[in-house]
């Protein structure tokens, strides 16, 4: 028999937790509380009346074509997102892996994007695209393509995907560095005597190895396209042109607040928390036991 | 198959240079042990001779090319490492095969050559686990085998027994042994155990800062250390080093004590005399206060310090012996065991 240990119970770690708590329920628990409220609540645009209507809201979302089409916008949007900056991410540490000279500021400067918020991202973005001033856009003027994505639905959606994509390759720049530099050094020598170059050793060696960071950036750049996307939308392209590039994010933020339908914008928002929610349990339960090889 | 030429091979990093001037020639089918002690520049060597590091100058040939500028992958060599370097990734089978279907080999081939090295090593059993599924013993002999199934012209080893444990460390120390005679291949083996330098190489490079101290056959190295670093270097427990005035190759200790040596030296000197070639002699001028005994079985080692001074002194005794502490016992030793150092640390004939 195991003797059981009794500590004596003291006030303190109940009174250590309290601030995060604290923190929890008035920035999480109680916002989110109230959306859900909100989503069973129809209002007129005026505030003047509410009636309570359970999941009506839920159903018009439903059979709403324009909300469904929001939600396959923001699926094609994040797998973009994220394969685009996984993958320009993973080429610059794979290069970053090799430098020996001047490698703190290469990776310094790579990661200084991180640290711009996303509205500014956004904006970076704009001013170089912007169809009459912008350097890309009279860049690109040369080799014929007409720039504007005021009026092409296609080319902003392309934008809002480099601008998001930007903003998170250097995190996945870290990640992916800090994966490799785990490697032992003479896995790969030994590969190297074995006669793979760098490019084998690369596809053989180094991206199996890395495989469970893969895994872990894949959800957590699914997470922030889905949803810490909206400061660039709204700062690029305001959902437009023709809702273009109205991801499910942005959607809750117009209907809501400009389309003044707050019963549905509080539907939708519960539907993205619900979404969260899985992909963190996804993300635990599958990346705490890792990728296994 | 190949015979390796190294010729004035110099490693600096920056402006600290690492290995100054090595050279060797080392035979066909030879089994040369680098060894030394940590910091010795003994891993950068063989890494150079790998291809992992550059080369500052000099040259390093194997066979008739000279392979300085070569990608270790072109040199035809294959190499173990201290930590294994197994793929984690892949089964044992296809940690073998790796190097084998990078170089194209048809599948039949390569499963039959990893099927064979692995009933050589005695891991057939284990060819589907992966490698943390092994013990310690187990991923060496993948490493091994990863090794011999290239059939290259040079194996290289890189403190490959340094992470089994003592027992483990002699058994594979001896198939090591006999692997290699058996296949033959030009074998360079880096350590920093002086016993598994002595029982593995036909040939000991001893080095020592980067500088080679001696290169020779073990027996000649126990013999006839060219230098005090390798006279205490190999042999275990080390010899025992006294500071000497000769006259006509005759030393006198700091004792007062005389010894003759079989040389005509006159000057300073070092005297150097090893524990086991001590044997007791009531009137022999080496009189230890003895200290402590250490009672290996085999040979008692009388630890004590030359009789009313402070110099420290083994002396190995042939089977189990009692002494009491605190007892003074005489040794002499033969003239042909004396060896003596100039100021320099190099060896006077």
């Amino acid at each position: 028999m195991l003797k059981r240990v009794h500590f004596p119970s003291s006030p303190l770690p109940y009174l250590l937790v309290a601030p995060q708590i604290a923190i929890t329920l008035v920035f999480f628990i109680w916002p989110a509380s109230q959306a859900m409220y909100q989503s069973f609540l129809i209002e007129d645009a005026f505030g003047l009346s509410t009636e309570f209507v359970w999941f009506e809201n839920y159903e018009l979302l439903m059979e709403d074509k324009q909300y469904l089409d929001s939600f396959g916008r923001t699926i094609f949007f994040s797998a973009a997102v994220a394969f685009l900056s996984m993958s320009l991410a993973l080429v610059l540490a794979g290069f970053a892996d090799r430098v020996i000279r001047g490698a703190m500021v290469y990776r310094t400067l790579l990661i200084w994007p991180y640290a711009v918020a996303p509205v500014l991202a956004g904006a970076l973005w704009v001013f170089m695209f912007n169809p009459t001033l912008g350097i890309i856009s009279y860049a690109l003027e040369f080799v014929g393509v007409n720039w504007n994505h005021y009026l092409n639905g296609e080319q902003a959606m392309a934008l809002v995907i480099f601008a998001a994509a930007w903003k998170q390759i250097a995190y996945n720049f870290l990640f992916y560095l800090a994966a490799m530099q785990s490697i032992p050094r003479s896995v790969i020598e030994a590969a190297a005597i074995d006669g793979a170059g760098p490019m084998r050793r690369f596809i053989t060696i180094v991206f199996p190895l890395i495989a469970p960071t893969t895994f872990f950036l894949l959800v957590i750049n699914a997470v922030y396209a889905f949803f810490d996307t909206f400061g660039i939308v709204h700062a690029v392209t305001q959902g437009g042109p023709a809702n273009a590039t109205t991801i499910l994010v942005y959607k809750v933020y117009n209907d809501g607040f400009v389309g003044l339908d707050l019963g549905g914008s509080a539907a939708q928002s519960v539907i993205l928390m619900a979404l969260v929610i899985g992909m963190t349990v996804v993300q635990f339960r599958f990346v705490e036991r890792k990728v296994q090889y | 198959m190949a015979t390796i030429t190294l010729t004035d091979l110099v490693k600096s990093y920056d402006d600290t240079q690492v290995l100054h001037h090595v050279e060797g020639a080392f035979e066909d089918g030879e089994f040369i042990v680098i060894v030394g002690p940590s910091g010795c520049g003994k891993s950068t060597l063989l890494r150079m001779v790998a291809g992992l590091e550059s080369v500052t100058s000099g040259e390093i040939r194997i066979g008739d090319r000279v392979v300085n500028d070569l990608e270790p992958a072109d040199r035809d060599i294959a190499m173990v490492f201290q930590n294994y370097a197994l793929y984690p990734h892949m089964s044992v089978f296809d940690n073998m095969a790796y190097g084998l279907k990078i170089r194209r080999i048809p599948k039949d081939e390569i499963r039959k050559r990893v099927e064979d090295a692995a009933d050589i090593l005695e891991i057939r059993d284990y060819l589907q686990r992966r490698p943390r599924q092994l013990s310690g013993g187990q991923r060496q002999r993948v490493a091994m085998g990863r090794a011999i199934v290239r059939d290259p012209q040079v194996f290289l080893f890189d403190e490959p027994l340094s992470n089994l444990d003592a027992k483990l460390r002699v058994q594979m120390r001896l198939e090591i042994r006999k692997l290699q005679k058996r296949l033959g291949v030009t074998s360079i083996y880096v350590t920093h155990d002086q016993v598994e330098a002595m029982t593995l190489g036909d040939r000991l490079m001893v080095l020592n800062g980067g500088y080679v101290e001696q290169f020779g056959a073990p027996t000649e190295l126990y013999e006839r250390p060219a230098s005090i670093f390798v006279a205490g270097f190999i042999g275990s427990p080390s010899m025992n080093f006294f500071e000497v005035t000769v006259a006509e190759g005759v030393a006198t200790l700091p004792s007062g004590a005389k010894m003759s040596s079989s040389t005509t030296y006159s000057g300073k000197a070092t005297l150097g005399v090893r524990p086991e070639h001590m044997s007791p002699a009531p009137d022999g001028p080496l009189k230890i206060e003895v200290g402590m005994l250490e009672q290996l079985g085999a040979n008692t080692l009388v630890h004590g310090v030359l009789e009313g001074r402070s110099e420290e002194i083994v002396a190995s005794l042939p089977g189990l012996e009692h002494i009491n502490v605190r007892t003074t016992l005489g040794f002499d030793a033969p003239s042909e065991s004396i060896h003596l150092f100039d100021e320099t640390g190099v060896r006077i004939d």
